[in-house]
């Protein structure tokens, strides 16, 4: 099956809703694929375990929810908790490192990233998404660099690009930087034994 | 056989009111003493004074003996639902703005079902005129209790009077945000008519609640006699007070009726608040909705 | 006619439902909406009132559901293409002015972003139990049309279709989303101006003197005046003749509802609206719509990969019911199952229908989610035993 499958989940306000957006878009627009995003959320406006989830799939996507995700991205421990379980026993578990302190399945390719820091770094910690987005964007490859930022680029309130984009580089460099080439393969494989 | 010889010129010779009205409807359905006719005249006479152009004149009623009104004026006239007249008059203002818009209709229309709507639109300036004839009783259903039935008044649901406290209806539409507020009886013809005029040259929300009578049930069911002696109460009871406090014009059980205009400024409508906004935040990127309105034609 | 490109958003975008139909809204030239905010249809409004400064439309938040639905029908006699967007709660607040848009022959849109209910339910969550209300709603007899998109694209393409149904028919086409394709992100494709076709408003050619506003000569829809044009109409929701006057007669109220049901009910060939699929041969033929027609499609290819034959029906105009298709199936399938995010609607109709020449199969949801699959493929499994 083509079908990948997307959760991602943090606190209200740290903007899940947006990053699952941009994925959908790159996905749909910008890669000519099929993505179908699904959120969810509490009744409050901010701070309830806030979720989005995705179905990316190169044929049309039928039914519209997810099941047991291929990927998962947390960004706070509520939402960790809340849909860790869930996630495929070989599926990929991307994470908030300082927020986020995941018990890790054997076998189970993980990735962390400090974004909210990377975020601070660049000055403002309301790009902490599109630094994780940047992160997300490198360890699955599932469109290219230029589809994903060109996917950024459209999605962001018009004069806050060059910020955006800054933060999707600190964050797919981040990658780069600490699982790129073998690094990443030695990472998945250093977990998995952890 | 001198008479029937009178009757004939007089048949030949056109009602002044009649181009204003459905003639092809005429009898109405009013009782006899009914004070709506006579609101209706005045009304007709103000149309005609101010020169409006009649083509651009709406008129819409909600439900009940005032709401009969849009039924016979030969105005764009729609009756519509029980208490929704002035949202519907919001939609046509709105959706054509050059139109001039007015709300005919009664007491338990406008300030008991449509109450809500009534508060609204004052708050917001709709520019729309709303007339309410209030005869202290829902008519048309038969005399039961209104929200302006006052105090120890007895109505059909209320046959051993009234004890809920009615609405203050100027005091309500002025504390809402409306630019013009009168009250008049239907007593009061030439000051009526004068207030018709005055309202009809102004924009924003104007209210004008005329006093009737209803001979039929409010003046059967408490025994205050024909449409002749409610007539003679309001020539004898009611005080004009211009400016008066709103909060002074409550009206009580056969007790004094305090006329006039109580209200008389201008602040801009909902358009003109709404256009300010979009010109000082879009600035050349706002298109308003023609004068028109928004209808799209080949 | 073709749209205003003012209204028409041209390009390739990843939109919800929810604003594709506020998109497809003004594409179809629809300049003033009045609503009231509510879950799950909220976003509609905000799509509008962010872009209605721009093109010539206005948008008014009303006090309640009941003074929205009242100012559509008032705007909608000026000749201004008007609609409101609601959910559960609202739409039975709208109800008694729906019936006064049917009556006075008022053209309109009224979006149901549909969530579970009865009551409040579940204001976040989907739902599709408001088709039977969408048919009965308000009181009296009456027919009126109403469809039910199943992606961000049908919201898109389908509420132009709305819009346009409206003024050929005049009459109030309700539009049946649920909540899940309201707040379901997909790309969503809008075509150049000029190649959207709309209906304008047919106004009458008659001069004022000559004008009555509900003379249908001898066709089932009137002409139509706007406010303002110096025709001096009266309409109202009372019992009518054809002068607009009110009537209260027996006669009067037959040839007058008669007719509101005969434009629809008469015109129903070219109104009713479905896709049709692998229905030659069918042991089993799969009745849905809106969300629930997709997922269906999973739960048909399970089936079939058990070796039933499986064929598809879903619909898109709702109302009215594509009876005679639905009747001919009925004679060649065991089964019609029926989907649906509710406890049994419009599996009532299919039932009426067949008549007993096969089974009517309900796959009842209570709403809050959409079927499982395997659900539905047991049920067309339970059907062809």
């Amino acid at each position: 099956m083509s079908r990948t499958e997307i959760r991602i989940t943090g606190f209200g306000g740290q903007g899940v809703v947006l990053s699952g957006y941009i994925i959908g878009r790159a996905c749909a627009i910008q890669a000519g694929k099929h993505a179908t995003m699904i959120q969810s959320f509490g009744p409050e406006a901010r701070g309830s375990a806030c979720s989005t989830m995705l179905a990316v799939s190169d044929t049309e996507v039928l039914y519209p929810y997810i099941g047991r995700p291929d990927v998962f991205v947390a960004m706070s421990t509520e939402g960790y908790d809340k849909y860790a379980d869930e996630l495929k026993d070989d599926g990929t578990l991307i994470y908030e490192q300082n927020l986020v302190h995941p018990t890790l399945k054997e076998g189970q390719p993980s990735f962390g990233v400090p974004s909210t820091r990377l975020a601070e770094q660049l000055g403002r910690a309301i790009v902490q998404n599109i630094v994780m987005l940047g992160f997300v964007a490198a360890v699955t490859k599932m469109v290219t660099h230029a589809e994903m930022r060109g996917a950024v680029e459209a999605s962001v309130p018009p004069g806050t690009e060059a910020l955006n984009l800054a933060a999707f580089d600190a964050g797919w460099d981040y990658y780069e930087q600490e699982y790129g080439d073998k690094k990443g393969e030695a990472a998945a494989a250093a977990s998995s034994g952890a | 056989m001198s008479e029937v010889i009178e009757r004939a010129e007089a048949l030949a010779e056109e009602h002044p009111v009649a181009p204003y009205l459905r003639m092809d409807r005429i009898p109405h359905i009013w009782c006899p003493t009914c004070g709506i006719g006579t609101v209706v005249k005045c009304f007709v006479t103000a149309l005609e004074e101010s020169k409006v152009d009649l083509d651009k004149t709406s008129i819409v009623s909600g439900i009940g003996c005032t709401g009969r009104v849009a039924g016979y004026m030969n105005l764009d006239a729609f009756h519509s639902t029980h208490g929704r007249a002035i949202p519907f008059a919001t939609g046509l203002k709105l959706g054509r703005p050059e139109l001039f818009v007015t709300v005919f209709s009664g007491d338990g229309d406008l300030s008991g079902i449509g109450g809500n709507h009534f508060i609204h639109a004052a708050r917001r300036n709709m520019d729309i005129l709303v007339v309410l004839v209030n005869n202290f009783i829902y008519g048309m259903t038969g005399g039961q209790n209104a929200p302006t039935t006052p105090l120890g008044a007895k109505s059909s649901t209320m046959p051993f009077g009234n004890f809920e406290r009615p609405f203050n209806l100027p005091h309500l539409a002025a504390t809402c945000g409306a630019v013009y507020v009168a009250r008049w009886t239907s007593l009061h013809i030439r000051r009526l008519t004068k207030s018709f005029k005055e309202a009809i040259g102004r924009k924003g929300f104007r209210f004008i609640e005329v006093i009737a009578p209803c001979s039929t049930l409010y003046a059967r069911l408490n025994k205050l006699g024909t449409g002749f002696n409610l007539m003679q109460f309001y020539h004898d009871s009611t005080e004009i007070r211009h400016g008066a406090d709103t909060r002074d014009v409550g009206i009580d059980y056969q007790d004094e009726i305090i006329c006039g205009k109580f209200v008389d400024e201008q602040r801009p409508t909902f358009l003109d608040m709404m256009h300010d906004q979009y010109r000082r935040t879009l600035g050349d990127k706002y298109v308003p909705m023609p004068q028109e309105g928004g209808h799209i034609h080949e | 006619m073709k749209a205003d490109p003012a209204g028409v958003l041209t390009g390739a975008h990843y939109l919800d439902g929810d604003f594709a139909c506020g998109e497809g809204a003004m594409a179809a030239g629809c300049r003033f909406t009045a609503g009231y905010p509510i879950t799950p249809s909220t976003e509609v409004v905000e799509r509008i009132s962010r872009r209605f400064p721009m093109m010539g439309g206005t948008f008014v938040q009303m006090e309640d559901e009941l003074a929205s639905m009242a100012a559509v029908v008032g705007a909608s006699w000026t000749g201004t293409k008007s609609f409101t967007v609601t959910s559960g709660p609202g739409f039975s607040l709208m109800m008694e002015n729906i019936g006064l848009a049917v009556m006075m022959e008022t053209p309109c849109v009224v979006v149901n972003v549909q969530r579970g209910g009865p009551s409040t339910g579940l204001p976040t969550m989907t739902g599709q139990a408001d088709m039977m209300q969408a048919r009965w709603g308000s009181h009296g007899d009456y027919e009126l049309i109403a469809m039910s998109p199943q992606s961000p694209q049908e919201a898109f393409d389908l509420t132009i279709d709305a819009f346009n149904l409206a003024e050929l028919y005049r009459v109030p086409v309700l539009f049946m989303m649920d909540e899940c394709v309201g707040h379901m992100t997909e790309k969503v494709v809008i075509p150049p101006a000029d190649e959207i076709e709309i209906v304008p408003r047919k106004l009458t050619k008659s001069k004022p003197g000559d004008f009555e506003p509900y003379r249908a000569n001898g066709q089932m829809v009137p002409e139509f005046a706007r406010a303002g044009d110096g025709y001096r109409f009266h309409t109202t929701g009372l019992t009518h003749d054809e002068r607009g006057y009110p009537e209260m007669s027996a006669e009067c109220q037959d040839k007058l509802v008669r007719r509101l049901m005969d434009k629809i009910n008469g015109n129903a060939d070219k109104i009713v609206r479905f896709e049709e699929e692998d229905t030659d041969g069918a042991d089993v033929v799969v009745l849905s719509y809106g969300i629930t027609a997709r997922v269906a499609r999973e739960g048909i290819d399970l089936a079939r990969e058990k070796g039933v034959k499986v064929g598809v029906i879903r619909l898109i105009v709702v109302w009215p019911f594509p009876e005679k298709r639905i009747r001919e199936l009925a004679g060649t399938v065991k089964a019609i199952v029926v989907p649906e995010i509710n406890y049994g609607q419009m599996v009532l109709e299919v039932e009426r229908c067949a008549a007993g020449r096969c089974a009517s199969v309900c796959v009842p949801h209570g709403g809050g989610g959409v079927h499982d699959p395997s659900d539905i493929c047991d049920a067309i499994m339970g059907a062809v035993k």
